[in-house]
């Protein structure tokens, strides 16, 4: 993999890789991995916003209208589930690889 | 067949805990499924819009990680379309998401455009574009009684609508809260419970707060509308100004089941459960209880139905049709559903081992 000045090679465009369960997979044009672009830090939820805002069936699989996480969508960022670090306002950065993981819940 | 052609036939759709089963039929006794449609995602409502020349099926969806959302099918389910940002979306300023959406229900013929929705929490919603997007009813949601208004077992959502089909009065029911009525296309409401009993309340008769289950309007008297409650059977003929009992001559006061017949005076059915302690059928026997003159008495109908059986039936999961005679469909939480073209007289069984039947719509189409 490419990595920022590695040398005698383009100079990619750092970002944040997001990986979709695949249930939700053809919300995402079928992709199982989206990535932003980013050269800093960013929250959770603003991740999220740059990811889904092409894909707005998907925002709503994930979040409701008031931006809320739903109750059983998990959001791992480097193997830390979200609620127990700062919620959709924790900072991911460049590099670092989220997961979207459904709860196991239901009967 | 009475009053049939042979260009019409009949759409079924059941929605379940686990998803949506869909059924046609020529003579609604044998019955083509496919399904499950929308498998692992509870489909609580149901809508089947004939108007405009086509059949449109509505569903609200939820599932218990993606949340809800409505889709629509204009192909009996061969194919399914959602907007991309929802049908219904509570605005910004109102803090609320959407948790359920309990009722679909198409406006009259004279208004083909329009569909209206019941939700949780509780809310009512008109959409003007055959059911793709849905607005807020604001004077609902701004009304003083809203902070008193509570969550019944399953929710606190607006479960009924029931929509004059020439003047512009509404009435809407709501666990808890009970009947509130508009007369000016929904800008403005009332509660309007008189005479229905609200007994676990400490005043049994409050202005609001009843536990309505389900109401109907009867097709053919203006004014008159009948009601099944957190127990106790009512009517009103009077727009819902004042409600009283007709409960008299059934096996039990509780259920959640009331339908209409579409064209008939007085004709209304039921599905008796004991309650509270038991929320079963009287005795474990199933039967639907069918007045003919607007709750003055009321007939048992069992034939085709099960004996020993111990699940009931929940509100929407029950329909009549428009055929003559009427049709008379229900679900139960045990997963069969069962149909009667004859107006209740018999039934039979169209599917069983379904997942808890949550919804039941049935429709006179075209073609199919």
């Amino acid at each position: 993999m490419a990595m920022a000045g590695d040398r005698g090679q383009a100079v990619p465009t750092p970002g944040i890789t997001v990986v979709l369960p695949s249930i939700l997979q053809p919300l995402a044009g079928g992709q199982s991995i989206l990535t932003a672009p980013a050269d800093r830090p960013v929250t959770v939820a603003e991740l999220l916003d740059a990811l889904t805002a092409d894909y707005a069936v998907l925002a709503r699989r994930l979040r409701d209208e008031t931006g809320a996480l739903r109750r059983f969508v998990n959001i791992y960022v480097d193997g830390d589930e979200v609620r127990r670090l700062q919620g959709l306002e924790t900072e991911v950065s460049p590099g670092q690889e989220v997961l979207v993981i459904q709860s196991v819940a239901g009967g | 067949m009475v009053g049939m052609t042979t260009a019409e036939s009949f759409v079924l759709a059941i929605g379940t805990k686990k998803g949506l089963w869909l059924a046609t039929s020529q003579d609604r006794r044998e019955w083509s499924f496919t399904g499950p449609h929308f498998l692992m995602s509870e489909i609580p409502s149901i809508g089947i819009d004939t108007r405009n020349g086509r059949t449109r099926i509505m569903v609200g969806v939820r599932n218990e990680h993606w949340g809800p959302t409505v889709a629509h099918s204009d192909d009996l389910g061969a194919t399914w379309s959602e907007p991309e940002q929802g049908a219904i979306r509570f605005p910004e300023d109102t803090g609320a998401a959407l948790e359920r959406i309990w009722q679909i229900y198409p406006d009259a013929e004279s208004r083909p455009g329009v569909v209206w929705a019941g939700a949780e929490p509780i809310s009512v919603w008109k959409s003007t574009d055959g059911g793709e997007h849905f607005e807020l009813n604001r004077g609902l949601w701004d009304h003083p009684h809203r902070s008193e208004w509570g969550a019944g077992y399953g929710g606190a959502a607006a479960h009924s609508i029931v929509v004059h089909p020439a003047r512009e009065t509404v009435h809407v029911a709501m666990s808890t809260g009970g009947v509130y009525r508009s007369l000016d296309g929904g800008a403005s409401w009332e509660a309007r419970n008189r005479g229905i009993s609200a007994y676990f309340m400490p005043d049994p008769n409050p202005e609001f707060g009843q536990c309505v289950h389900k109401i109907a309007a009867d097709a053919a008297v203006d004014g008159r509308l009948y009601a099944q409650n957190h127990h106790g059977v009512y009517r009103t003929d009077d727009n819902a100004e004042t409600w009283n009992s007709i409960a008299e001559g059934l096996p039990a006061d509780f259920g959640f089941v009331m339908l209409t017949h579409p064209r008939r005076e007085g004709t209304a059915w039921v599905v008796p459960l004991k309650a509270d302690g038991e929320r079963i059928p009287p005795n474990g026997e199933l039967a639907v209880h069918r007045t003919d003159d607007a709750g003055g008495s009321w007939k048992r109908l069992s034939n085709g139905l099960p004996t020993g059986e111990y699940n009931s039936v929940l509100r929407d999961a029950a329909s009549v049709d428009t055929a003559e005679p009427a049709g008379v469909y229900f679900g139960t939480r045990g997963g069969n559903v069962y149909a009667s073209a004859d107006e209740g007289e018999t039934f039979t069984e169209v599917a069983a081992h379904l997942p808890d039947v949550l919804c039941v719509r049935a429709a006179v189409v075209a073609g199919a």
